[in-house]
């Protein structure tokens, strides 16, 4: 595929965004601050719904406005504001300035960052091809029509719904470092499902698309240039005939193979959240929750089997948490959070590097709109796969009886990341080290480090796939950020496997 | 907010829209929001802010005779006046190139502005948490660890139509959660509050010392069926799930856990024998919100085309009974039923005990605080999985005795409803699973004989 290099739009580079920069940062200096940043923020998100082949919903918003952080006397303050004249920045920075002052007496931690070099008139811009803004929402229709056809077409599917989120996202971020940075970025989530009724029996069964959501433009829905629509339209109607007549599955200790389609939420549950470091002192107590990963236990303890790598990044090509720079001003990293299965790494903003005496942040910072206050949140965190190259069909061989576990549906864990309970979209039975039909009513349910530790084996590079979400949860008030998790197939020994039918009383 | 007012958007936009004349209908909502919003760990501020905002949605509408309609919905948080006309051009190209909508039905009618459409808008700021910040740093004093969140939102909402409708509505959302950590325990208080009037932080704070002294004994218990009290705001976190399945159409097409076997839906089923009856009531006392329709865009619970339509009362179970599901007017007129549109709360009621006599009147069983991470297992039934939190507590000989360790539970709503032996009385209560979305809730405490506790969770 050919790499297109792209500038940031016209119309938000046309914004004032220096005029606003100075209005904001001088004005915050002459109230008292000791630090402040300005960030302009435009999100353009267009969402698409069909139900059955016909448009239900279709919305196309734009939300920008301004946001200015402030430390005054070691306490944060933030205000924002719809305006983008010089005078709205004014006054929102001193508005921001206010609200730390009449705050400050709750504050008892004295508010400091880490050093970041100064990244002056830095612009960075991802890496897609087609910018879905630039397409007629009837183009848009027409492809979810067509491929709501293709499944509606087939017997045993009654239902389909088709669905695609557009987000644009631009930013320009100024601090009293003298960084400026501007920054353009898109992400597209496709997602089709499939769904047969059986009225008699008052029973429904569903199926998904896999493809995953991705720092892609349109060329990630159209065609089958990105994600092999034709095949997977194709076969979805016969996956889904043969669940609805699949076995229930017997509960009890499992082997499982799980696909990078289903493993990816496990990873963002488990690990991802397990591993940021607010949530490890406590900053998430009362809503996200804590981590069982606690800094005592940093470089201590055992997350995992050996063979067990995660990274984290803001780096990886078509990664929802990729980007230049982050709300703090820092530049993109990648690095460590558990290597040969020992806990080894947090994610940081510039407030908890300082913290934890580290000399830089990682750059996790992100707000979700320029009415909420950046604050940590996950960077791309993956599974990195084998070295023995070992096939999906590999790992397959090794299980005389367990479940192959493809497509995520379902999650669940506790608010220390300690137990957890996935679905999926397709069960496949192994017997003797193959595949043999589907199995329903599956649910697989473990604690966070029993489970890693039971990984026997992780795919090669060929079994690798990038999988993620938009909709990451986290902070009061609520913010979502995008996030995508890389992983390879793996095997899991003996994981708690749940007949949901069962756990209904039924 | 010292830019063009709301009211004026609402009616320069559709002036714009009149004189293009591109479209046949326009539909304007305008909301403007503040909101402030204050964050404590471990005894400490950690986020604040104030943000002010608006939003502004056009939509726009093409007719083909009486039968067609194609919709453009294009909405902006630019409160430049300057680029309005772009906003509208946008949503009528968007009509002019959209397909057929499924939902069409005539726009209603309304015979212009109502008495307090031109009223002063309400603002909030830092200034409402005063108090509370006060009282707060007094706890922040003492030797428990304090964690939790203040937010306050005022938006206000003006619709209006190319058809004669004028309507405004001022919706405060206000909610105060407090966590209490004492050694390995942990415990919740949580308010709903509108306007931050009277908001109890004392009170608050010694429910959380005396739930925190219950846990000086601790009791690990296995995996299984308990019989359990559920408090009102674990009863609200699972009915309001409850409440957003409730679509008609999913049920009438045989897709949801309110579809009833051989066809048709659970419309008429008796889930209980308990007199409960849950329903949404815009003019619920304390828990009022918007009495009319205002949807920027469309979907299985809303239609565009019902914008400005009154939302009454509605009672999706009554007396134990499945009583109604969610239609807007296309699609009750395609299933032969009639319109139910939810309010933005959710109420239920079914019994007059106190939680302290239903405590009373238990040998032995688990007192639960909160419920988290719900989400769907199986949706042919409703089945959800989810954890406790921030306290569970053994009853033993009528009196709590002890704390226990955390559970992973598997339950459907409806399951709940139908194995409940007793409701108490139904308080106002703050859902905190779901109290981002849906924080105007009444319930009763539920005791089921039975609660299925799928596994133990460590976290604490």
């Amino acid at each position: 595929m050919e790499s297109v290099i792209r500038a940031v739009d016209d119309d938000f580079l046309a914004l004032p965004r220096l005029a606003l920069a100075d209005a904001a940062l001088s004005a915050a200096r002459a109230a008292g601050a000791e630090y402040a940043d300005l960030r302009v923020h435009a999100i353009t998100t267009q969402l698409l719904h069909l139900r059955d082949g016909e448009l239900e919903t279709s919305v196309l918003d734009r939300q920008i406005g301004l946001a200015v952080r402030v430390i005054v006397g070691g306490t944060w303050g933030f205000a924002s504001h719809a305006g983008l004249t010089p005078d709205v920045a004014a006054d929102t920075a001193r508005h921001a300035v206010g609200v730390a002052v009449t705050l400050s007496a709750l504050n008892s931690e004295h508010i400091e960052l880490a050093d970041e070099p100064v990244h002056l008139d830095a612009t960075w811009v991802s890496d897609y091809r087609i910018d879905p803004f630039s397409i007629p929402a009837a183009d848009k229709v027409g492809v979810l029509e067509d491929y709501s056809g293709r499944l509606l077409a087939s017997d045993g599917v009654d239902h389909v719904t088709a669905t695609v989120h557009t987000v644009k996202e631009q930013t320009f971020y100024a601090d009293t470092f003298g960084s400026s940075i501007t920054q353009q970025r898109v992400r597209t989530q496709p997602v089709l499902e499939a769904v047969a009724v059986d009225a008699d029996a008052g029973r429904f069964e569903s199926m998904r698309t896999l493809a995953p959501p991705t720092a892609r433009g349109w060329e990630a829905v159209v065609g089958d240039e990105v994600w092999d629509w034709t095949s997977e339209l194709a076969e979805i109607p016969d996956l889904l005939a043969e669940k609805t007549k699949a076995p229930s599955v017997v509960a009890g200790p499992t082997d499982l193979v799980i696909d990078p389609t289903n493993l990816w939420l496990t990873i963002h549950e488990s690990i991802g959240h397990a591993t940021e470091y607010d949530r490890a002192i406590g900053y998430e107590a009362a809503y996200a929750g804590t981590s069982f990963a606690t800094p005592d236990k940093l470089n201590i303890m055992r997350y995992g089997s050996p063979i067990m790598n995660v990274t984290a990044d803001r780096t990886v090509d078509y990664g929802l948490a990729t980007i230049g720079y982050d709300d703090d001003g820092v530049a993109a990293q990648s690095w460590d959070l558990v290597r040969d299965g020992i806990f080894v790494g947090y994610q940081l903003d510039r407030v908890f590097a300082k913290r934890l005496g580290k000399d830089r942040s990682n750059g996790c910072s992100y707000a979700d709109s320029p009415h909420h206050v950046p604050i940590q949140r996950m960077a791309n965190v993956s599974l990195q796969p084998g070295a023995d190259g070992l096939s999906t069909a590999d790992l397959i061989s090794r299980v005389q009886n367990g479940i192959y576990v493809v497509g995520d549906k379902s999650w669940s864990i506790d608010m220390q990341r300690y137990n957890f309970q996935f679905t999926g979209q397709r069960f496949f039975r192994i017997r003797n080290g193959r595949l043999d039909g589907q199995l329903r009513d599956v649910a697989y349910q473990a604690t966070t480090t029993d489970f890693w530790s039971s990984m026997e084996a992780v795919g090669g590079p060929s079994t690798w796939r990038l999988g993620g979400a938009f909709n990451c949860g986290k902070a009061q008030p609520g913010q979502v950020a995008a996030v995508s998790h890389g992983c390879p197939s793996a095997l899991f020994r003996g994981v708690n496997v749940l007949n949901t039918r069962n756990e209904a009383g039924r | 907010m010292s830019i063009v007012p709301a009211q004026e958007v609402v009616d320069l936009a559709l002036q714009i829209a009149a004189t293009s004349g591109r479209c046949d209908e326009t539909i304007v909502i305008v909301t403007d929001c503040a909101d402030a919003s204050l964050r404590w760990a471990g005894n400490s501020m950690t986020t604040n802010g104030v943000a002010t905002s608006r939003t502004t949605a056009v939509i726009s509408i093409v007719r083909q005779g009486d039968q067609i309609a194609r919709v453009g919905v294009q909405s902006s948080s630019v409160v430049d006046p300057a680029a309005l006309a772009d906003l509208v051009a946008a949503s009528e190209y968007a009509a002019h190139t959209a397909p057929e909508a499924g939902d069409s039905a005539p726009l209603l009618t309304g015979s212009g502005e109502p008495a307090d459409w031109g009223d002063p808008i309400p603002d909030t700021g830092a200034a409402v948490f005063a108090e509370l910040a006060r009282e707060l740093s007094v706890g922040f004093g003492r030797s428990d660890r304090l964690y939790g969140f203040a937010h306050h939102v005022v938006e206000t909402t003006f619709l209006g139509t190319s058809t004669g409708i004028r309507r405004r509505f001022t919706q405060p959302t206000g909610s105060v959660e407090i966590n209490a950590k004492r050694g390995g325990a942990s415990a919740w208080a949580g308010v709903s509050t509108p306007w931050f009037a009277e908001v109890p932080v004392p009170v608050m704070l010694s429910e959380l010392s005396m739930r925190l002294g219950w846990a000086k004994r601790t009791v690990e218990l296995p995996a299984g069926r308990y019989e359990t009290l559920m408090p009102p705001s674990t009863v609200a976190d699972m009915m309001i799930y409850l409440g957003w399945s409730m679509e008609g159409r999913g049920a009438q097409e045989g897709r949801t856990a309110l579809s009833a076997p051989g066809g048709g839906t659970r419309v008429g089923e008796r889930l209980s024998e308990l007199p409960l009856t849950l329903y949404s009531d815009p003019s619920a006392r304390g828990l009022e919100c918007a009495p009319f329709v205002h949807a920027a865009s469309s979907s299985e619970r809303a239609s565009v085309f019902d914008n400005g339509m009154g939302i009454d009362r509605v009672d999706w179970i009554r007396d134990g009974t499945v009583n109604s599901l969610v239609y807007s007017r296309a699609a009750a007129a395609e299933f032969g039923t009639t319109a139910a549109v939810p309010a933005d709360n959710l109420l239920m009621t079914g019994g007059s005990a106190g939680l302290a006599d239903m405590v009373a009147r238990t040998e032995r069983g688990l007192l639960l605080t909160t419920l988290w991470y719900i989400r769907t297992v199986d949706p042919t039934t409703l089945l959800l999985t989810g954890l406790t939190r921030d306290g569970v507590y053994l009853i033993e000989d009528g009196q709590v005795t002890a704390a226990v360790n955390n559970f992973r539970f598997n339950e459907s709503p409806l399951d709940l409803l139908r194995r409940a032996t007793e409701a108490g009385v139904a308080e106002q209560t703050l859902p905190r699973e779901w109290g981002d979305w849906a924080t105007r809730a009444v319930m009763p405490t539920l005791r089921i004989p039975d609660f299925h506790m799928s596994s133990v969770s460590q976290a604490q």
